[in-house]
């Protein structure tokens, strides 16, 4: 347990002064990156991993708090403005999508999802007065929080290590509570808890708002990061992008998600400068993972690591006499 | 005042009637048993009590209010609680989470998203004792995989009562159990309070028929035959459903 607190510990560290030892802000933007996607795949995960619910049009949320934001600011909106309408926006969305989606479950869910975000790509390509179709909306400024300006590579990679540590603070608040428990319930004996007196559709309705908040705000870091929204972003590449996070990292973990944001994030940016077909390599990881840690990169390691641990402990019993083998 | 009455209840699914016009009525506190050959309609009947399915026509009241209408959720809060023919459990968790989901089924908390479940001390207490009656307290905290099929049966149980039921309805609690896990079970279940009604379907007859003090004969969803265990036995048409001859 306590070297759990310590590698947390560690890890703190290293992300709140990295821009110290990173070298260049080229690496501090790609951290920037890797943090607000690692939020994305977390609001992701809250369905996928711990609902049983596979959501496959995520991007298009995702696309709608990002042009709302853009839009917002083209009205000549102030940031706070924007960012608050822009949540707010995204809140009907994912309550209208909810309530369409959890009609159903399993492979209706996903297909209902597809079809969401594929309207929503639709829109973001064909509704042009709003959107700007093809051309995108550009976004001039970032905010000032605190007349803290964003504009620097380093304040944004603290400004979104902020949101970023609430983001994992507030989930990891849910998944140890009893809404949290009931939700992992849903997925796995949704019939059952039902008969205990549990409102299935009403936790699950709740899980995809939660999701879809933190969706939202990973969209708006997204959105000031790139400084530009297009129909790209909403496409059904991104959201199998995200998906691909979550279940490559560890699908209903914590931790998962962002490690396989990290994956995907770093492949997509720095390997591909070296390695012309990083999707090649891209897919050759996942199929390595599927093969090797079928739960995933985070829970996977952790199974090895015991694994190795258990066929060292005999050994080290009889050495020590058996009473502390364990670390 | 009756603790369950079932009148004129019907049930088809397509062309096929599972259940026809069965009225039942239950007294507070009695045992009553449901017996049928395989395909009577004994589960589809428990889903229709607890609301899993909705029937064609006819009416279901628990304690003179008539919840036919009532969904599934809301009739646990009422008081009614169930067991699985085929074990229904959170595989993944502990043995004490299961009893603890099933604890707070019924407490507001269950909305909470802000408090640790696992500091709720009055949670973890309660589950302790239901786990302790059904006999399973030493090994509360082990994860429900590694735990035997009768051992999964009394958590079943000790769900079941946790949540203080007024009405219990127990899906053939005795299937799958070896002769000595029969016996715990039976224990458990002759020790449960009479302020709790029991019905329970079950094929295994020679346990079944000393718990239960009335029995209710289904054959082909309709009721043949309802009496006390010496009448129920004694009748050909007992014989002749489940023997053949």
């Amino acid at each position: 347990m306590s070297g759990r607190y310590f590698a947390l510990g560690v890890a703190l560290v290293a992300l709140a002064t990295l821009p110290y030892w990173m070298a260049g802000i080229y690496y501090i933007n790609v951290a920037s990156q890797i943090l607000f996607y690692a939020i994305f795949a977390l609001g992701l995960n809250v369905l996928v991993g711990y609902a049983g619910l596979v959501s496959l049009g995520h991007a298009g949320l995702f696309g709608v708090t990002a042009y709302a934001t853009g839009y917002m600011l083209q009205l000549g909106f102030g940031h706070p403005i924007a960012i608050l309408v822009a949540l707010v926006v995204s809140m009907f969305a994912m309550a209208i999508y909810a309530a369409l989606s959890l009609r159903s479950t399993g492979i209706g869910f996903i297909m209902i999802t597809l079809a969401l975000g594929e309207i929503l790509w639709g829109l973001a390509y064909r509704w042009i007065s709003l959107t700007g179709g093809d051309n995108g909306l550009s976004l001039q400024t970032r905010p000032e929080p605190f007349g803290y300006t964003l504009s620097d590579a380093n304040a944004f990679y603290y400004a979104t290590l902020v949101v970023f540590l609430l983001s994992i603070a507030a989930l990891t608040v849910f998944v140890r509570s009893p809404l949290g428990a009931a939700l992992k319930g849903t997925r796995d004996q949704p019939r059952r808890m039902n008969a205990l007196g549990y409102h299935v559709w009403a936790i699950r309705f709740i899980a995809c708002l939660f999701s879809g908040l933190l969706t939202a705000v990973s969209a708006i870091l997204f959105v000031y990061y790139t400084q530009f929204i297009s129909p790209q972003t909403l496409s059904l590449t991104s959201s199998a992008e995200v998906l691909l996070m979550v279940i490559s990292g560890g699908a209903g973990t914590l931790l998962g998600p962002i490690f396989g944001a990290g994956l995907v994030v770093v492949v997509k940016t720095v390997v591909s400068g070296f390695i012309e077909r990083w999707n090649f390599l891209l897919g050759a990881i996942f199929v390595a993972i599927v093969i090797l840690m079928p739960e995933g990169l985070v829970p996977g390691t952790v199974r090895l690591w015991k694994m190795a641990w258990r066929k060292r402990e005999p050994a080290a019993a009889t050495i020590s006499g058996g009473a502390e083998a364990k670390p | 005042m009756s603790a369950l009455t079932i009148t004129g209840l019907c049930k088809s699914f397509g062309g096929l009637h599972v259940t026809s016009n069965v009225s039942l009525n239950v007294e507070p506190g009695e045992r009553r048993l449901i017996i049928g050959p395989n395909g009577a309609g004994k589960t589809t009947l428990f889903n229709l009590i607890t609301g899993e399915l909705t029937p064609d026509s006819g009416s279901i009241q628990l304690f003179e209010q008539d919840i036919t209408h009532v969904p599934s959720r809301r009739r646990a809060h009422l008081g009614m609680a169930r067991t699985y023919q085929i074990i229904t459990l959170f595989a993944r968790d502990t043995i004490i989470h299961n009893v603890t989901l099933a604890l707070l089924g019924l407490s507001p908390s269950r909305w909470n998203p802000m408090i640790d479940l696992k500091r709720q001390g009055h949670f973890v207490e309660h589950a302790k004792k239901a786990l302790e009656r059904v006999g399973l307290g030493h090994i509360a905290n082990r994860p429900l995989a590694q735990t035997s099929y009768g051992e999964r049966r009394r958590v079943e149980i000790a769900m079941a009562l946790t949540q203080n039921p007024k009405v219990l309805l127990l899906d053939e609690p005795f299937a799958g159990l070896s002769i000595d896990e029969r016996r715990d079970v039976q224990q458990l279940l002759l020790a449960i309070p009479r302020d709790v009604t029991i019905v329970m379907i079950e094929h295994n007859m020679d346990v079944a028929l000393q718990f239960a003090e009335r029995i209710t004969l289904l054959h082909f969803g309709e009721v043949i035959l309802e009496g006390n265990r010496a009448e129920v036995v004694a009748d050909p048409r007992t014989r002749e459903v489940y023997l053949g001859h």
